[in-house]
């Protein structure tokens, strides 16, 4: 018998080899306690959040949680059933109806997370004979949405709008064209030239597809992301997003104003095949979208603190994914795996948590150390975290 | 361009990327014998498409393991 297991040896083995060491499992963290947006207990110790996507602090909110309670007292645990079929509850629709005024489109869909979001809305609108068009730096959940479908899958290197446009001329006459970007690419934090690449799609008459998931909420005059940011809204045909970063729950939508968008609520199956979300869920999710839509100082606040950060970082020495800070996302370059788990050890250490992103998830096979700022995170936080950084850094021996 | 225009063009292009130096037969396989990596691949296949004025998508690349495969669907592709 061949074990099927066997592919996944390598691995094995280099996770072993790490945890050889004696360094603590980086992917085995646990939170006991919770206490804020910005703080939880880990290993008994307390620790800043400084890796959890949550921008905008919206976990704690009391409107939000009294959403919660209300909804699962009048709606209770869950729907037991697909959004198409039993699981559409009036929270669904108004969740909908948020995320309808928040971007100013006219249809909204929920999926039960963001990752099904992709999954279900670029395979089912890419077929046979269509061309998708994508920056090779995409999410996991684009990718799975692309090798999902039967399109032809064409990929151009990140950010290069040469690259793109390109390899947009080279498709066939007539064939459908599918460009898909993000406004924030998570691993280094930085941001897509949406203006110039979107522009270049629609003069070659592809559909265009923005994965917003980072920036939904602080980056744009309303917080609707780096296209409203650039100006080029309008001229996107499907706005990707996440309840699972600035909204501070879970879940997954498409915003859109295509004229027929609704008929995907019959032939999307990762929408139809799975259970709706929780009513509580969805009513968190409305409730703290309806508050991102004036959360102007937040969203300042956020922006400070992300300022401070870069600069007290690169004034150590660090080498950052970004020159500039240009979204909540601080990414601090390792040298190596090893150093990376030391320093994020030596952090936690410390009393700080940030992500530790390795290969295949990050580009050009580099270790990063990721910071992701919330407009909860104090001026007095961040100066902490930077005095953090300096010990762990100087500790480890990489500044 | 014919097959052996093509062949000798990709041989040209392959150079930079074939790290030890190994003799390409068409039966060189890109992933075993140059130990190309998904990276490698990326940079490589880039080349490829702008150096022919071609799109290799990736449905057709996972089709094609070996140099001799590449020049064939090089040749088709650009018809």
């Amino acid at each position: 018998m061949t074990d099927l297991f066997s592919k996944f040896d390598p691995i094995i083995a280099q996770r072993a080899g790490l945890l050889a060491t004696g360094i603590t499992d980086p992917f085995g963290l646990v939170m006991e306690q919770v206490i804020s947006p910005t703080v939880a207990l880990c290993n008994g110790r307390e620790t800043i959040l400084l890796g959890t996507y949550n921008y905008m602090g919206m976990t704690f909110d009391p409107d939000v949680l009294a959403a919660g309670k209300q909804a699962l007292d009048d709606f209770g645990a869950g729907t037991t059933g697909s959004r198409c079929l039993n699981g559409t509850y009036s929270p669904h629709k108004d969740c909908e109806e948020a995320l309808k005024t928040f971007y100013g489109m006219d249809h909204a869909m929920v999926f039960s997370t963001g990752y099904q979001a992709n999954l279900g809305i670029i395979s089912t609108i890419a077929g046979k004979g269509d061309y998708i068009i994508l920056d090779i730096d995409s999410h996991a959940s684009i990718w799975d949405g692309c090798k999902m479908g039967d399109a032809e899958v064409v990929p151009f290197k990140h950010n290069d709008i040469d690259a793109m446009e390109k390899r947009l001329k080279r498709i066939p006459e007539g064939a459908g064209k599918l460009v898909i970007l993000e406004g924030v690419y998570s691993m280094l934090g930085d941001i897509a030239p949406l203006k110039e690449m979107i522009a270049i799609a629609k003069r070659h008459g592809a559909m265009v597809l923005v994965d917003e998931a980072h920036s939904m909420g602080f980056i744009g005059p309303n917080g609707r992301g780096v296209a409203e940011d650039q100006g080029c809204l309008d001229d996107v045909d499907f706005v990707i997003g996440t309840f699972s970063k600035s909204v501070g729950t879970v879940g997954g939508f498409c915003v859109s104003n295509h004229p027929k968008f609704e008929i995907m609520r019959l032939v999307c199956r990762p929408y139809v095949f799975t259970a709706s979300l929780p009513p509580s869920v969805v009513a968190t999710a409305a409730t703290s979208i309806r508050k991102l839509m004036h959360a102007a100082d937040k969203r300042a606040h956020l922006w400070a603190n992300s300022r401070t950060l870069h600069q007290g970082l690169r004034d150590l020495g660090f080498q950052l994914g970004t020159a500039e800070p240009v979204s909540a996302i601080i990414s601090v370059i390792m040298p190596d795996l090893e150093r990376g788990a030391a320093m994020w050890e030596a952090l936690l250490h410390e009393g700080l948590y940030v992500n530790l992103a390795r290969p295949p998830a990050t580009p050009a096979g580099m270790t990063l150390l990721r910071c992701s700022l919330c407009a909860m995170h104090t001026a007095e936080q961040v100066q902490t975290i930077i005095g953090m950084f300096e010990r762990a850094g100087k500790k480890i021996g990489i500044i | 361009m014919d097959r052996a225009a093509t062949a000798e063009k990709i041989a040209a292009l392959i150079a930079p990327f074939n790290k030890k130096g190994i003799a390409v037969t068409d039966a060189t396989s890109f992933a075993g014998d140059l130990e190309f990596d998904s990276l490698t691949v990326m940079d490589f296949v880039a080349e490829i498409e702008d150096a022919f004025d071609i799109i290799i998508s990736m449905n057709q690349q996972a089709e094609i393991e070996t140099y001799g495969q590449l020049v064939d669907a090089v040749v088709k592709l650009q018809g």
